[in-house]
């Protein structure tokens, strides 16, 4: 009776090592990681390894300094990654957050987190040309209004 | 441009065709952008809204045509909510209410939307703060806390808010809207930030009657201040003492 | 006087499990409706932007203000130290919990994004009566079960010095949750129908009546499924008094309530609406309310000749008082929103929006299924806390 479950238990050991020792080589490998698509061209915000880990932290805070304190940056606007990590679908357009091939999905579907962001914000980028968001272009013709005030005073 | 020290007498002039060239060229370059309209706060920052502002909307009703409702289709277009063919349950961001006096039969139409009170019924009865004034007065749902409970839509006297009843998708990048949550007129604060005018107000200065005139009611330099200093307005339910931002001539 | 003997529900007849199986049914399709709701959104409700509460907010508020009142036997016994009441003192308190949680379990089923819960219980509008209401209802579950814990323990029941402060918090408690909910609505001045300081008191007359209807049903149900009387003749005469002087104070707050806004010329339009032309409306106050919800069953129990009467009567009236319950709420509540807001007042108003006109609103299958899980989810609760731990009281049989 105990020799038997010595065995039992040992083999289980033995076979959990082996996963383990496995695990390292499977995610690099691509087995067992998920796999996020490369946004267009550098990264704007932080590096990768800081976003994966803090996303979430970020995403939190500049959400509330967005809406309640009226603080809007091109850096951090979520329209800017929405529109740089989009993923072409089979018809060549952007997918949606339904599509497990959505940038979001590819690491949460993995991990099993659910988000309710694309709920309200469109998860897809906006056809080009029609947009309210921080255009640099208002902001220096707005700077040229104010040179113009404060040369009159 | 730079702002180098310049002499005394051909300054005026200088300044003049400046000041002159100058707005040409920002009319061409914007267009709907009202420079004198942010009046003491002119360029948008990145920094936070500010309580030294008070935005405000002053709308002419002598100058609101019947039948007109442009107001409401920017409002629809600019904001994304539309009529899906279920009055009921459709969000109604601002609508034109047609009164008609009882005693002498005359007819008039006030476009009403978020009246942005300074003391909002809203904002006091949400139980996890979502709705909230802003420090420069506008009043918003902070959807990411919104839980849906619609207290908010019974306490408000002006029937401002609507509550989303079904899964939305395509939803306007700079106006986010979702299933479950209460929205409302946020003034269009996302072009407020980057120094525009509400959609509604800029349609109707464009196109329409130019009822709308906005600006901020803390600098006594802008147009609305030397407005209601000059002919108080009123407002719709003054009685409750909410002081809305948002006032009404000829109503 | 003898020693008080508690016991469990121990006893169990095929009927019983029927019933059980049916609340566990009706609270299956509750949840199902829950979910339906949630992913669908509203649409699949009657609910709209002009009738924002609905059915489930009938239902909730009814088992929130009946929770509050079920605790008075126990308070009738410990705060004003009546011995009488003491054997259902127990199950007062932990029908409380369980009528609470049926009423929460709506509420927060309802709400637009329920997984949100846990940003409402941790993100609060110290200004909101809502936020208040919170506090009050997750406070009211822990001081019942620590006044429970007092009654229930071996060690603590010794001390009545404890009885008695638990008694009396759980009653200062249950008042100022009670006048929280009525200020839900009494706060709101957008709305004719309700901005009156008077809902606060007419809620707490409300829930002494339904509390003890729904306290009354307990025991006479268990008593059935235990073989014999859990209402003694003096109780059962005990009972008839209180629950007339409950339902005829409500009367009083109601009257009150309704002739005051009657009575400034700017409030009538609510009123003639809500009393006389609003349809729907008028229908269930004078037929639901007062005639089958306080007239008749007042009657009956005037009526009843004799002590044996009464307590055949009992159940019979409790249900009259308890639908009259909803009743009301559903005036107070539908009613009260289905009336247009002045937004100008002398002015014949319309526009895409229902300004100017009454609100049409339809119940919806999702809606009932959910209030009336919400009640199977109270029954549950209170079968299954009677089955495990001595709540209801043994009493002499001699003494009949």
């Amino acid at each position: 009776m105990r020799r038997s479950a010595a065995t039992a238990l040992g083999s289980v050991l033995l076979v959990a090592l082996a996963a383990a020792s496995a695990m390292p080589a499977a995610a690099e490998s691509g087995w067992l990681a998920p796999h996020p698509p490369k946004g267009k061209g550098e990264h704007c915000v932080a590096d990768t390894a800081f976003m994966r880990r803090n996303h979430m932290n970020m995403l939190l805070r500049h959400r509330t300094e967005a809406v309640r304190l009226g603080v809007r940056t091109q850096q951090y606007d979520l329209n800017g990654c929405v529109n740089c990590h989009a993923v072409a679908g089979p018809d060549g357009k952007p997918v949606s957050f339904d599509s497990p091939q959505h940038f979001c999905r590819s690491c949460h579907s993995y991990a099993a987190v659910s988000i309710d962001c694309f709920e309200c914000h469109p998860s897809r980028p906006e056809e080009t040309g029609k947009t309210a968001a921080v255009r640099p272009a208002d902001r220096e013709v707005a700077a040229i209004g104010q040179y113009l005030r404060d040369i009159g005073r | 441009m730079s702002a180098g020290p310049q002499t005394a007498q051909p300054l005026a002039d200088r300044r003049a065709l400046l000041r002159g060239a100058g707005g040409f060229l920002a009319t061409l370059l914007a267009p709907g952008v009202t420079l004198y309209a942010f009046g003491a706060q002119g360029s948008p920052s990145e920094g936070p809204a500010s309580s030294k502002v008070r935005w405000a909307l002053l709308i002419d009703i002598g100058k609101c045509p019947p039948g007109c409702d442009l107001c409401v289709t920017a409002c629809r277009e600019e904001n994304g909510w539309r009529d899906t063919g279920r009055p009921d349950i459709d969000a109604q961001w601002i609508r034109k209410v047609k009164l008609r006096d009882a005693q002498s039969g005359e007819h008039r139409e006030v476009p009403v939307m978020c009246q942005h009170c300074d003391k909002p019924a809203c904002v006091d009865v949400c139980p996890t703060g979502a709705s909230f004034k802003r420090a420069d007065g506008i009043v918003l749902v902070d959807k990411h806390i919104c839980i849906g409970c619609r207290f908010c839509m019974m306490a408000c006297p002006y029937k401002a808010r609507s509550f989303v009843h079904e899964p939305l998708t395509d939803q306007k990048p700079w106006a986010p809207r979702g299933k479950g949550t209460v929205e409302g007129c946020t003034l269009c604060v996302h072009r407020l930030d980057s120094a525009r005018l509400p959609a509604c107000v800029e349609t109707c200065a464009d196109k329409g009657g130019g009822a709308m005139m906005f600006g901020d009611l803390n600098d006594p330099n802008s147009d609305i201040a030397k407005a209601i200093a000059k002919y108080p307005p009123s407002q719709i339910r003054s009685d409750l003492g909410l002081e809305p931002a948002v006032r009404y001539r000829n109503l | 006087m003898a020693k008080l003997r508690f016991r469990r529900l121990d006893q169990h007849s095929p009927a019983f499990w029927g019933v059980i199986g049916l609340q566990v049914f009706l609270l299956a399709l509750g949840l199902g409706a829950a979910l339906y709701m949630e992913e669908h959104g509203h649409a699949v409700t009657g609910m709209s932007n002009q009738i924002v509460w609905g059915l489930p907010h009938v239902f909730a508020v009814f088992l929130i203000v009946a929770a509050s009142g079920a605790l008075n036997v126990a308070s009738i016994s410990s705060v004003f130290g009546r011995p009488a009441y003491k054997p259902y003192a127990r199950l007062s308190g932990i029908l409380a919990v369980a009528l609470l949680a049926g009423g929460l379990a709506v509420l927060v089923l309802d709400l637009g994004r329920p997984e949100r819960i846990f940003v409402a219980m941790t993100t609060y509008n110290f200004k909101s009566i809502f936020a208040w209401n919170i506090y009050l209802y997750s406070g009211f579950m822990l001081i019942v079960g620590a006044y429970l814990f007092a009654m229930m323990d071996r060690r603590a029941s010794q001390s009545a010095m404890l009885g008695k402060t638990m008694g009396w918090i759980a009653f200062a408690w249950r008042l100022i949750l009670t006048t929280g909910t009525g200020s839900i609505f009494g706060f709101l001045a957008a709305r004719e129908a309700y901005d009156s300081a008077i809902m606060a008191p007419l809620f707490i007359a409300a829930s002494f009546l339904y509390g003890l209807a729904f306290t009354v049903l307990v025991l006479a149900t268990t008593g059935r499924e235990l073989g014999h009387e859990l209402m003694p003749k003096e109780i059962a005469e005990k009972f008839r008094g209180l629950l007339s002087i409950f339902a005829l104070s409500l009367l009083y707050f109601t009257i009150v309530h309704h002739l005051t806004k009657l009575y400034a010329s700017g409030h009538q339009g609510v009123e003639v609406f809500l009393l006389r032309d609003g349809g729907v409306y008028p229908l269930v106050f004078w037929l639901g309310q007062i005639a089958c919800g306080t007239l008749l069953p007042l009657g009956l129990l005037a009526l009843a000749r004799d002590s044996v009467t009464v307590r055949r009567l009992l159940p019979l009236v409790s249900v009259l008082f308890l639908l009259g319950g909803l009743a009301q709420l559903y005036v107070i509540i539908i009613g009260g929103q289905a009336y247009p807001l002045k937004l100008f007042p002398g002015m014949e108003v319309s526009s895409s929006f229902f300004d100017g006109t009454v609100a049409s609103y339809r119940p919806s299958l999702p809606e009932l299924l959910l209030g009336l899980g919400g009640i199977s989810l109270a029954a549950l609760l209170t079968t299954l806390a009677l089955r495990l731990m001595p709540f209801l009281p043994e009493l002499q049989t001699a003494r009949e």
